[in-house]
């Protein structure tokens, strides 16, 4: 079984991201990227079902600057066999990136596809459940269990009121959330190995799909400050001031 | 033209998170009409019927519809939003999971977890885990839309008279199939829905010291959340986290408990009226949100409180 990961590069999750000065955007200049943490889950779990003789390839594709390669590289030292890289200078919407994806999906023919859930830029939750549509696959969103048995998997799914299980026909699509699995460390030989793997390059227009932009970013804002209130010395002061000046308790 | 809402339901009773969206649907200015998409819903569909503000309420009955499944639903929701300028969710794990395999087939950009409705295509939503709000148009002639319940005040439940359109249609592509669920029993309030909200943190040690918390919330008539340290950590379950990745709260009151105050934690309660830390550590970032902050040991704090809480 072929399984194919797309996969983010985001500005990594550590650092606090502002809005420029005039409103125009969010301020990158300089700040580091990694491979978005949903998509390093859906590359582990594709290595898991490869060491467990279930897959028997894992491609990892991304779609952005030729800079990106360094997220694909980092992918191919976990665990993944190649790489593609489809190269655009536009930040692509959900929807167009789904349309991409669409046609690789088409070429290469994976039984499952594995994404993160949301890359933690945009925080969209879109493409996964998309390219399903597009492609006419069942869908497995917020994963945090996928058992692949003959010509199904089955996907328990973190849903609001706890979790659910449901079974996909094969070739399916599977969004991971977070307690799907722990991703390795890369090696040191690894991360050198890695560096030998293929990693193929194309450009979007190669594809032929419509990617034009629906949406506009009209202005970024610092969302609305909570002025900090008061320390309180005890327990009694704390119960006196919610029941006599904030009034949420009787 | 109209808007559509699709209601969030368990077939049996009509969510509280369908009433924020039809708030949100309400800023457009427009006929609002749900979908009820279920098996054996007629209950939902009664309930959806007397939602203020409402004009129709489409009710799609039958099996393939039963399990809320996005293969099945999503043709449907895609070729009835043909007749509509706007097609609105609420931004539960249901409507995440329906609202982009909709609007694909009908080749349209959605906008999730709108924080508000500028005009009919302009709104806010956040991105990079709520720390920038970003105002977005879209220029799809459907717009499909996820909404953040707690930026929207639920509309009334009762008071609405409107009439049922049933429909026939039934796709069923049998590429999925529901297995089972299990879903937490409480008699506690619904996390998102409590009007106060006690969360514990990785301060709270391991799951038996919960206990200190539920009795907290039983007083209070709370629900109980948690942090994604508190979760990792295995002391409570996922459907507890109050974050980013986990849920979305804005109680009247909320209690952090232990809790530090991640970015991803503060993302999910900072909309919270009044917000409570009790933290050790007095240089928590949680004290920087909080209305009112105790600098103490939560197992003083907490044993007090529920003392003098009677």
């Amino acid at each position: 079984m072929k399984i194919l990961v797309p996969i983010k590069r985001v500005v990594d999750y550590n650092v606090k991201v502002r809005a420029n000065a005039d409103g125009s955007d969010v301020d990158l200049a300089n700040v580091k990227m990694s491979v978005n943490p949903f998509c390093e889950i859906a590359v582990e779990e594709a290595i898991r079902l490869k060491e467990a003789g279930t897959a028997s390839e894992v491609v990892v594709v991304s779609i952005g600057i030729a800079k990106a390669q360094e997220q694909l590289r980092a992918a191919l030292a976990l665990g993944a066999d190649r790489a593609i890289l489809i190269t655009t200078e536009t930040e692509l919407e959900p929807l167009a990136v789904a349309k991409c994806l669409q046609a690789l999906v088409e070429k290469e023919s994976p039984e499952l596809i594995l994404l993160g859930k949301q890359s933690i830029d945009g925080d969209n939750n879109q493409t996964g459940q998309m390219l399903a549509a597009l492609c006419g696959m069942p869908q497995g969103t917020f994963a945090s269990k996928v058992e692949v048995t003959d010509g199904y998997v089955a996907v328990t799914r973190e849903i609001d009121g706890g979790s659910q299980t449901l079974k996909l026909k094969l070739p399916a699509i599977v969004t991971t959330d977070l307690r799907l699995n722990e991703p390795r460390y890369a090696s040191l030989p690894n991360i050198m190995k890695a560096k030998k793997k293929p990693l193929e390059t194309l450009a979007v227009e190669d594809l032929g799909v419509n990617i034009a932009a629906r949406t506009q970013l009209l202005s970024v804002a610092p969302p609305p400050e909570r002025k900090g209130g008061i320390k309180v010395a005890n327990v009694d002061e704390l119960l006196d001031k919610l029941k006599n000046e904030a009034k949420v308790i009787a | 033209m109209s808007v559509l809402v699709i209601a969030e339901h368990d077939n049996s009773s009509l969510k509280p998170a369908t009433l924020n969206s039809v708030a949100a649907a309400s800023a457009l200015n427009t006929d609002i009409h749900i979908l009820v998409a279920g098996h054996n819903c007629s209950a939902v569909a009664e309930a959806a019927c007397a939602v203020a503000g409402v004009a129709s309420v489409l009710v799609a009955d039958q099996p393939c519809y039963g399990h809320q499944l996005a293969e099945n639903l999503a043709p449907l929701v895609a070729e009835l939003a043909a007749n509509y300028s706007h097609v609105l969710a609420p931004s539960t794990t249901t409507g995440k999971n329906l609202i982009p395999r909709a609007a694909a087939l009908a080749d349209s950009q959605p906008i999730s977890d709108i924080l508000s409705v500028v005009d009919g295509d302009t709104f806010t939503r956040p991105i990079y885990a709520g720390n920038v709000i970003a105002t977005v148009k879209s220029n799809d002639a459907i717009k499909f839309l996820t909404v953040r319940s707690t930026a929207f005040d639920a509309v009334a439940s009762v008071g609405g008279s409107a009439a049922v359109v049933t429909l026939s249609q039934a796709h069923d592509l049998a590429l999925s199939s529901f297995v089972g669920e299990e879903l937490a029993e409480s008699d506690r309030p619904e996390l998102t829905a409590a009007s106060v909200v006690v969360s514990g943190g990785r301060g709270m040690q391991n799951g038996e010291n919960f206990e200190l918390l539920y009795t907290l919330a039983d007083k209070l008539g709370a629900a109980v959340g948690a942090s994604r340290a508190a979760v990792d950590a295995g002391f409570v379950a996922n459907d507890m986290q109050v974050g980013q990745t986990g849920k979305i709260v804005a109680p009247d009151l909320y209690i952090a408990v232990g809790i530090s105050g991640a970015i991803q934690h503060l993302a999910g309660m900072k909309g919270s009226k009044v917000i409570v830390a009790i933290n050790k550590d007095e240089d928590a970032p949680i004290f920087q949100v909080a209305d009112y902050g105790l600098v103490a040991d939560l197992f003083d704090v907490l044993p007090e409180l529920n003392e003098k809480l009677g």
